[in-house]
């Protein structure tokens, strides 16, 4: 079965609360060169075998609008892989 | 004899339709409040409209598919669904949300505190969406909310800059939005609170959660019959509970309703 990856992420113009104090514990830990910190989440399913890649994308991406990611404050990527 | 059978009667039904509906059904709207798997302010939602007197509560469940002929809907505080994914994405899909939905659409009142309001944004009935508290902390104390405009039944009894004490209890309560959103928002002026100092001044560290604006609470839907609000009302309604403030936007949803029947 495919295994479909989704990655969602707080869009770029919003402030990401937990980012900004997780680089501040890596610089109070000595990695001073992390920068640009963002967290966000990763959804991994399988869909039924022999379903073209094309649709499982269009699948996937109707989950996330209306269900895994809100479209006010987040973006997603979608990977499919065998 | 015979009349005096009919007035005990008479008094019975009416004690037996006090049992059944709370109390003197006649007078009082009564108010639906949905009760998802984690909600934990439906009680208090309820038995604050019951003590203040300003409605007979109704519990509805996540499953039901009907609002059982209710006045009003109040989707309460809570976890629902233990905020697996984010606050109120899942709740939303519930049967009964598509109630609301119908509801709200058709001009009924509709007020969602704190997990609720949360819902109602990710619904699509109210704007916007409600992040991380910018502090990463869970917040629980009175805060200060500046009244923004008497323009909704839910803020018709207060007035225009009053400051009141309301608690808040909550994780995700960051109001966000994108900018043609607030436009709007400003414009059709539905900012009904906002967080502020005791004199009413807004400052950023009367904002507790990083809101856009300091926005605590905004009004939507086709007759400005929406209310979404991150503090809690109906924990605020008699003087032992700290503060009766909330007592008010029950009163509003009350007479809002009486003026319709």
């Amino acid at each position: 079965m495919p295994k479909v990856t989704v990655t969602v992420t707080l869009k770029p113009t919003l402030l990401d609360a937990q980012g900004r104090t997780v680089e501040s514990a890596l610089h109070g830990i000595g990695f001073d060169d992390a920068d640009g910190v963002r967290i966000g989440k990763i959804i991994e399913m399988r869909i039924a075998d022999g379903t073209p890649e094309a649709e499982i994308k269009s699948r996937v991406a109707a989950m996330c609008d209306r269900l895994l990611a809100n479209p006010v404050t987040e973006d997603y990527k979608i990977e499919v892989s065998a | 004899m015979t009349a005096v059978i009919a007035a005990e009667t008479s008094e019975l039904s009416t004690v037996s339709t006090g049992l059944s509906t709370g109390q003197s059904a006649k007078s009082r709207p009564r108010i639906g409040v949905i009760v998802f798997p984690g909600s934990n302010c439906d009680r208090d939602a309820g038995n604050a409209f019951l003590e203040t007197e300003h409605g007979d509560t109704v519990y509805l469940w996540h499953q039901e598919s009907s609002l059982q002929g209710v006045d009003a809907v109040v989707v309460p505080g809570g976890f629902s669904y233990g905020d697996a994914l984010r606050a109120g994405a899942i709740a939303r899909f519930a049967p009964i949300m598509a109630e609301v939905a119908r509801f709200a659409d058709a001009g009924g009142l509709v007020a969602g505190v704190c997990n609720g309001f949360q819902i109602l944004c990710e619904a699509g009935l109210l704007p916007g969406a409600l992040i991380r508290n910018e502090s990463l902390r869970f917040i629980c104390r009175h805060v200060n909310l500046r009244v923004e405009t008497t323009d909704s039944p839910f803020t018709t009894l207060y007035r225009q800059g009053e400051v009141l004490s309301i608690p808040v209890a909550h994780g995700e309560g960051c109001y966000t939005c994108d900018d043609a959103t607030y436009a709007r928002l400003i414009a059709e002026n539905r900012v009904l609170f906002r967080y502020c100092e005791p004199d009413g001044s807004l400052t950023p560290e009367a904002n507790p959660n990083g809101s856009r604006d300091n926005i605590a609470g905004i009004v939507g839907g086709p007759k400005r019959n929406i209310l979404g609000m991150m503090p809690h009302p109906e924990r605020a309604v008699s003087a032992t509970l700290g503060s009766s403030d909330g007592a008010r936007l029950l009163a509003g949803i009350h007479q809002a309703l009486s003026a319709i029947s």
